[in-house]
């Protein structure tokens, strides 16, 4: 009986995605299912829905609704530091390279809630690279870019944070970056001074300029095969030759037709370096 | 239809490890039906689990990779930091969304997917652990007429994961370890 109930849910998802990009042009069609689905029957519950159908209703009627929904859909649980060890390597393996250059271009992809563009902001600020460094920071979603830019992170997640900047090779005090307000921190907007947002969807967009490091951590692990193959070639053109990926700790390139080109810089960290 | 036919998702939080090698100790190299550790450990702790697990049991230990397919002879161990979710044509995906009862990887997020892929050929057991997690994917499974187990509390390290799962599911079955070793051997198919 419940099976049933599972497949009519499936068929109504999938009309629903459908009509999404119909609607709206964001293209889910690429996106793992199960994480999908999971989320869905999250937002209804949240939302206390009971019925595919008022989804569709509100979703098509209220733009704003859409919006909340969208960020309810695409995953954005993130946090500054996470694997600290990555971002001691980049420190240690990647920057002095990329201090040998002019001029440096980095794109955040997927930057989200900014928790990870503030602490490369943080490690370039360190390094002495803030002030030649441009990062484009995009994500599909534009009320996210707008928290991001903000810099406002809840203070009950600071404790973790700051022990996770020092196991990154942190050099200052970590409070030097932040002002603390009720229950909130807001991060030095400085720091984000070389940073300019935008939205892009990886899923449909092209390549919009070229970069010497990209960072794309825990976004592929939400796309099937197919949508992983277009976001890694996305990437190949868009990385200058020498230039630098990094993904997130369980994703790879292993699989994709790119692989061939690039090399492990760090194989635990998942930090590649193009070949040519 | 697909080659695996059956999932074996076990979960456990303190006192699983232990009971977790306990239960799978005695599984031939070849066992048929592939299994699916998910354990509480701490945050952004690596490694070691699966090098521990290789070397104490006879099925190959991996840690699990997204797109992967669970194949007969391996246990597969959920990554710390993520979640573990079942695809219809049976691979992985790993997910780092929100942590489910204070947890990620979550067992009620892995036994619940596994449920919606495999249904009545799901088998979850719940092992020792001071959480309420893995009790309603239990359930979810047990729902979908799958098998469900939970570890005896009686001899569990810490009885509250198990005893959480007793107490919502009538038809939960009770085993201690060596009741639960030989229930997975006689799934076994030679």
């Amino acid at each position: 009986m419940r099976l049933k109930e599972e497949d009519l849910f499936e068929l109504e998802a999938e009309a629903l995605i459908k009509e999404i990009k119909a609607q709206y042009g964001y293209d889910f069609s690429g996106y793992a299912r199960a994480s999908v689905y999971r989320r869905i029957k999250r937002f209804l519950g949240q939302k206390h829905l009971n019925s595919m159908g008022e989804l569709r209703q509100f979703l098509f009627t209220d733009s704003f609704f859409f919006e909340n929904f969208l960020q309810e859909i695409t995953v954005n649980v993130t946090e500054m530091f996470r694997d600290p060890t990555f971002y001691l390597s980049l420190r240690e393996n990647v920057l002095p390279i990329l201090s040998t250059y002019p001029f440096i271009k980095i794109w955040d992809a997927g930057c989200s809630t900014g928790e990870e563009l503030f602490s490369l902001a943080i490690l370039l600020e360190e390094e002495g690279l803030l002030d030649r460094t441009k990062i484009y920071a995009t994500d599909i979603n534009q009320k996210v870019l707008r928290q991001a830019k903000e810099g406002i992170f809840s203070a009950s997640n600071m404790a973790a944070y700051t022990s996770a900047y020092y196991a990154a090779g942190g050099k200052r005090d970590f409070s030097e970056y932040y002002t603390s307000n009720y229950g909130n921190v807001k991060f030095n907007s400085a720091l984000v001074r070389q940073v300019v947002f935008y939205p892009h969807n990886l899923a449909t967009d092209t390549s919009f300029n070229e970069f010497h490091l990209i960072v794309c951590r825990n976004v592929l692990i939400y796309f099937n095969r197919e949508l992983q193959e277009r976001v890694f070639r996305l990437f190949d053109e868009s990385l200058v030759s020498l230039g630098y990926l990094a993904l997130g700790k369980k994703e790879t390139l292993a699989m994709s037709g790119i692989s061939g080109d690039y090399n492990f810089v760090d194989k635990n960290n998942r930090l590649y370096r193009k070949t040519s | 239809m697909e080659d695996v036919s059956k999932l074996i998702v076990i979960g456990g939080s303190w006192g699983g490890i232990q009971a977790a090698l306990s239960v799978l100790q005695p599984l031939p190299a070849n066992y048929s039906i592939p299994i699916v550790l998910v354990l509480h450990r701490l945050r952004n702790q690596e490694g070691g689990l699966q090098e521990l697990f290789e070397r104490k049991l006879n099925l190959k230990a991996l840690e699990i990779e997204e797109k992967e397919k669970p194949e007969p002879g391996h246990v597969y161990l959920a990554p710390a930091n993520y979640h573990v979710l079942l695809e219809k044509d049976h691979t992985f995906s790993l997910d780092d969304s929100e942590l489910e009862n204070y947890s990620r990887p979550s067992i009620d997020v892995t036994f619940t997917s596994a449920a919606d892929v495999f249904g009545e050929n799901t088998v979850g057991i719940l092992l020792s652990g001071a959480s309420r997690d893995g009790s309603s994917g239990l359930k979810y499974i047990f729902e979908k007429q799958g098998l469900v187990i939970a570890q005896d509390p009686a001899e569990a390290e810490v009885a509250t994961m198990p005893l959480a799962a007793i107490n919502s599911i009538p038809g939960c079955s009770i085993m201690n370890v060596a009741q639960i070793q030989s229930f997975l051997l006689s799934l076994h198919e030679h």
